[in-house]
């Protein structure tokens, strides 16, 4: 599943294919486009469009354009839309540390590092990929419990300092074995140490893929859901995600413009990494054929 | 054996000090060659044992007890797994609920996927805009925003019954309806084939030029090299977009959730297997009962996924 993302695109034999070809499937993939963005831009028109529009219009252009659903929304619960964001955003930053770090240097130590068991524990490394979490779901917030974690965002941060999402494991160990042995042989010949080869020289060459991980790591910690709601219980620690539920269920079909000004909002993060990063993420699932 | 009587003292203890080095030095090689590559692993080490291989462990012992956090675990022997098996109508239709799921939503996400890369890879000019632009929903598609979003579209004063209201068509209400609310689940899942599509452009690209040219040069027609290289070429990545999506699509858990207010109402037509096992643990405090669940959970998947690659050497073409 190694694939160059970035080699030029088959030459297309223009000479051999008819207009009325290319025209028929860019007129396919126009209307295609159109299908998938449309609830987006609906969502997002909904946000700005006067209330009574929501549901009597199914065009994405609205009569006209006011924010005040955003102020609305902002602070349509007990607790503030700010508040929500701030939690979410310190357990996706941390989640982003703990992950490039406990990930990175686990790969090193697979990528590179000779020891007795290596094979075997990237054998296991590998099974634990395949493993539903809901097997160690309830023992984890069993200790979790007795530690007197539950309601704190240690359950949701620690174990990424742990390395336990190994799929990123996998992901840096691809790129570490793509980085030409010669360099780290030769620093070994002069008497580095491993850790020093490790910073020097791996992290250095390896910007691409650990950005790549922290950008999927904060993704998908931002949209995680089921984590916080196990854990979370104060409407204050609330991240973005459990907030925008609490709203669903109080607002029912009162504060529409509100619903999707917050919902619009907690996309708007992810929507940055797409537009600056496309890049990265593509490859990055290109390569290891991720989920999402 | 006389010549070891006779050394001097002063040599026996050379001698004794020279092995004393051998033992050490071959523990110090031990170490010098071992310790660097534990010591990166530490934190994956520690994280592995506290919090992936004990907990499965515990939870196997948990699955055979009647454990509910107020009381110490009380061993039941298999009785929750004959319930499931026997007398949980709940456990039968969250079942049937996630089977449908799967065997509805991985087949057309992944003919979606397969259609699209295919289109792209003719080389149509602003590929990577198109590429970005199908790609986008399966990126925001787990979020709550999203699932919020859905229940809306299908509700019955949504956006998809106005839609269908100006060609004269009264819709129902989808996502309050038993019969049609797991489609729009499915729906939601197909129109994030974003990944799954990249994937296959991805081996696409792999596929050598020069056999089309070939076949080109023996009159085959567009079809037959459709049908003759590229999909047989394309089985391995086929089998893997197949493989992930379809343990992905039994672990779904978050749009059934927001969509039924976390009932998987209506009448458990949305009850996802997640969600069911959701309720017993957390809903019900049935924790025994929950892992037992997680382990069949876990039994399901391996049992698919052992049948894909069983399968897999009759219509996966491999490279040799």
């Amino acid at each position: 599943m190694t694939a160059i993302v970035t080699a030029p695109p088959p030459p297309s034999d223009v000479n051999k294919r008819s207009l009325p070809g290319s025209i028929l499937v860019h007129a396919l993939l126009i209307g295609g486009s159109l299908l998938m963005l449309y609830p987006l831009l609906w969502m997002l028109s909904a946000s700005v469009r006067p209330e009574n529009e929501i549901f009597t219009s199914t065009s994405i252009f609205p009569s006209s354009i006011d924010f005040s659903s955003y102020l609305r929304g902002w602070v349509g619960l007990d607790v503030s839309f700010g508040r929500f964001f701030w939690n979410s955003l310190v357990i996706s930053v941390l989640t982003v540390i703990g992950n490039v770090i406990a990930c990175s240097l686990a790969a090193f130590a697979f990528a590179r590092l000779r020891f007795a068991g290596r094979n075997f524990w990237f054998a296991i490394m590998l099974g634990t990929l395949m493993i539903p979490y809901h097997v160690t779901l309830i023992p984890q917030y069993v200790l979790f419990l007795n530690l007197g974690w539950v309601n704190t965002i240690l359950p949701l941060v620690v174990p990424k300092f742990l390395a336990s999402d190994a799929f990123f494991i996998f992901l840096m160990v691809q790129f570490f074995r793509g980085i030409p042995r010669e360099l780290d042989e030769a620093a070994m010949m002069d008497g580095c140490s491993a850790w020093r080869i490790y910073w020097k020289i791996m992290l250095p060459l390896s910007l691409p893929v650990l950005a790549t991980a922290a950008i999927f790591s904060f993704i998908w910690t931002w949209d995680d859901f089921f984590g916080p709601l196990i854990y979370l219980n104060d409407m204050n620690t609330y991240t973005i995600q459990l907030g925008l539920r609490t709203f669903v269920d109080s607002t029912s079909a009162s504060d529409w413009g509100g619903l999707f000004a917050m919902s619009t909002l907690t996309l708007v993060p992810v929507f940055f990494f797409f537009l600056f990063f496309q890049r990265l993420l593509i490859e990055g699932i290109a390569t290891t054929g991720m989920k999402r | 054996m006389n010549n070891a009587m006779r050394t001097m003292p002063a040599e026996a203890a050379t001698v004794e000090r020279y092995q004393g080095v051998v033992a050490d030095s071959r523990f110090k090689r031990l170490w010098n060659a071992n310790a660097p590559g534990y010591l990166f692993l530490l934190p994956w080490l520690l994280g592995f044992f506290g919090l992936t291989l004990g907990p499965a462990l515990i939870s196997l012992y948990l699955s055979f007890t009647d454990f509910d956090m107020l009381r110490s675990p009380g061993w039941v022997g298999a009785a929750n797994y004959v319930r499931i098996a026997t007398a949980d109508p709940k456990f039968a239709s969250a079942m049937s609920v996630t089977l449908t799921y799967v065997a509805l939503s991985v087949p057309f996400k992944l003919a979606f996927a397969l259609m699209v890369a295919l289109a792209l890879n003719r080389g149509v000019r602003g590929l990577p805009i198109y590429r970005a632009i199908f790609y986008l929903p399966s990126l925001l598609g787990a979020s709550v925003a999203i699932a919020v979003l859905w229940r809306q579209l299908f509700a019955g004063d949504g956006l998809v019954n106005a839609a269908l209201a100006q060609f004269g068509i009264q819709g129902p209400s989808w996502i309050s309806h038993p019969s049609y609310s797991i489609y729009t689940l499915v729906a939601l899942s197909v129109w994030q084939f974003g990944s799954p599509m990249i994937i296959f452009l991805a081996g696409l690209r792999q596929i050598p030029q020069d056999m089309y040219e070939a076949a080109s040069l023996d009159g085959a027609s567009k079809f037959r090299q459709f049908y003759k290289i590229t999909l047989p070429l394309l089985t391995p990545v086929i089998f893997f977009n197949a493989v992930v999506q379809t343990i992905d699509a039994f672990k779904a858990f978050t749009p059934a959730f927001i969509i039924s207010g976390g009932t998987g109402g209506p009448i458990n037509s949305t009850l996802f297997y997640t969600l069911y096992l959701y309720q017993e643990a957390f809903g019900n405090f049935r924790m025994g009962y929950a892992s037992a669940l997680a382990w069949i959970l876990v039994i399901i998947i391996a049992i698919f996924t052992a049948f894909s690659f069983l399968s897999s050497r009759y219509w996966v073409h491999y490279d040799d």
